[in-house]
């Protein structure tokens, strides 16, 4: 199945594309790297994708450049319409570090892109819905400590409420659980699609983590390094939504071996 | 038995009289300066000191006007807090050295803040005007003060000028310092979020660099008082360096003794006042006067 293919068919019938990247290629011209050779991509709405791929192969600047944070060398990025020229406030991001100010408290934490966008009244007039959200991931009786109260993956969760305060129109996840323990980040990912399910979120996650991808996703896409492109669209075609024990199953497994391969194949030259 | 189950040994009973054993093959050892407390250590660590000083004395090596005996000491120490405490000369020139600590030490966070933003946050100030403030920093500042004194005369401005001179580099330094401790994730959230350059500064990189500016504020804190003093030394006035170098050309070694620890009473309020708003702003780290900061 080629990439374009896989793009039509996840666009379904009705479905609104959200982003839409074309031919996009970046050169670092001081080091002479091609980091991104014309990466094509459509995520509809609703849609949540994954690129996946070696360190150094490129998926983390497709999402500075998709996040506005940094231009193509060549290509388009279209967000809702509009050309990404910058940070934009319909998109939501987070990382692998949760990054909350120890000066502020969760709640002030979480209402952090409103102050800067709309000042602090209209932060202020964002408290109620912010701890709805804080109550929606379990940190209702922490909104008003120091994050230096809080654990790692209780950090992250504040992180999801404040990419979600500002109601973005997609997500974009630079591993944001890679950090956590592998227990706890079972239980993240099982939030994250409830999370992404109830909103219909459109989300892009970029991670090293095969079956996080997978148990995810509607889409993996698999990346290859030097420079980096699509090597194939993998459909996942897992029922929703999807649990923790759907790992054991032969269809999780069979997709794990076909993203392995293309990986194998392309990575680690 | 032990070569079947060779992890057996370590925490089963080897046969018979392990039990006993077992007990005390390693507990910890506290040792002895742990179980002193620290009030003890000091008091004790000060009374040997006295006990070397009153032996010294004792043993007619060293001149009593060179150095005085320790009960001597204690009488001047008595005597200059008498003074002081009625509100005599000394608490006067107590006062001005204090004003000029006070005025200097404003001064120095002003312009040191002022420039340390200059320096850590635009290009201009990081390529052109931080070169030159290296090049100053590397002076012996004190070899300013006779400037000082020719531009600004013998009153409480030549000392306030030399004082703010000095403290002004380290609030420099660790504003600057402060600005570039903001992390990679930090900006990179900053720019997703579409922050300005003046909320960027105000919201993120001033709060995150405080604990590097009250380092250079702490550092400060002693720079001024070195400079006061060291002005008063060589520009004369009413301070109390004045009076320090009055009792030392009179050979009153004991007076020169007693003003210099009320002196560092007034350099310990200084640094206790940069420790105590360091607490209050800088409150999510716990960090103390002296050891490594906790939490």
């Amino acid at each position: 199945m080629t990439v374009e293919m896989a793009a039509e068919l996840t666009a379904g019938h009705d479905a609104r594309p959200v982003y839409r990247l074309r031919r996009v290629s970046k050169t670092f011209a001081r080091r002479n790297i091609q980091a991104l050779d014309s990466v094509d991509l459509t995520l509809t709405e609703g849609t949540f994708a994954s690129v996946i791929g070696a360190s150094g192969c490129g998926k983390s600047t497709l999402l500075k450049i998709m996040a506005g944070l940094m231009p193509p060398s060549t290509g388009s990025v279209i967000l809702a319409g509009r050309p990404v020229t910058g940070p934009r406030q319909d998109i939501g991001m987070m990382f692998q570090q949760a990054t909350l100010f120890p000066w502020r408290t969760t709640i002030e934490n979480v209402v952090l892109p409103i102050e800067i966008r709309d000042g602090k009244a209209a932060a202020r007039s964002k408290h109620a819905q912010a701890r709805t959200l804080l109550e929606l991931v379990g940190l209702k009786d922490f909104a008003d400590v120091f994050p230096n109260e809080l654990s790692g993956g209780m950090a992250q969760r504040a992180a999801i409420c404040r990419m979600l305060v500002t109601e973005p129109a997609v997500l974009l996840l630079d591993e944001p659980f890679s950090a956590l323990d592998e227990l706890t980040r079972d239980y993240m990912n099982m939030e994250l699609q409830k999370i992404c399910m109830q909103r219909n979120a459109t989300a892009f996650l970029v991670t090293h983590s095969i079956a996080e991808a997978v148990i995810l996703s509607d889409v993996v896409y698999v990346m290859t390094p030097r420079p980096g492109r699509f090597a194939e669209a993998v459909t996942i075609d897992l029922p929703r939504p999807r649990t923790l024990d759907m790992v054991t199953t032969p269809r999780f497994g069979a997709l794990v071996d076909r993203i392995r391969s293309h990986l194998d194949r392309g990575s680690f030259l | 038995m032990s070569q079947t189950q060779p992890f057996s040994g370590q925490t089963t009973a080897q046969g018979h009289g392990a039990d006993e054993v077992a007990d005390t093959v390693w507990t910890e050892q506290v040792s002895l300066i742990d179980r002193i407390p620290r009030s003890v250590a000091m008091t004790g660590l000060f009374a040997a000191f006295l006990a070397i000083w009153q032996l010294t004395h004792l043993s007619g090596l060293v001149s009593p006007i060179i150095l005085p005996s320790p009960a001597e000491t204690a009488r001047d120490i008595l005597f200059v807090g008498n003074n002081l405490l009625t509100g005599d000369y000394m608490l006067a020139a107590l006062w001005v050295t204090t004003k000029e600590v006070i005025y200097s030490f404003a001064l120095a966070i002003l312009i040191g803040f002022s420039l340390g933003v200059l320096v850590g946050e635009t290009v201009f100030g990081e390529r052109a005007v931080m070169p030159y403030l290296v090049a100053i920093d590397t002076m012996p500042k004190i070899a300013f003060a006779p400037l000082f004194i020719a531009w600004l005369g013998f009153g409480i401005a030549s000392k306030v000028a030399l004082a703010t001179f000095i403290a002004t580099f380290p609030i420099v330094v660790g504003t600057a310092a402060g600005l570039h401790a903001a992390d990679e994730n930090a900006r990179m959230l900053f720019r997703t979020m579409g922050a300005s350059r003046l909320q960027t500064l105000v919201k993120m990189k001033l709060p995150s660099g405080l604990p590097h500016f009250f380092t250079g504020l702490k550092i400060a804190s002693v720079g001024v008082m070195a400079g006061a003093i060291t002005g008063e030394f060589l520009g004369g006035g009413k301070g109390f360096g004045e009076l320090i170098r009055v009792a030392a050309s009179q050979l009153d070694t004991p007076r020169v003794f007693s003003l210099i620890i009320y002196l560092s009473l007034l350099g310990l309020a200084t640094f206790g006042l940069v420790v105590w708003a360091q607490q209050r702003l800088v409150f999510w780290q716990k960090s103390s006067v002296v050891g490594e900061p906790s939490g």
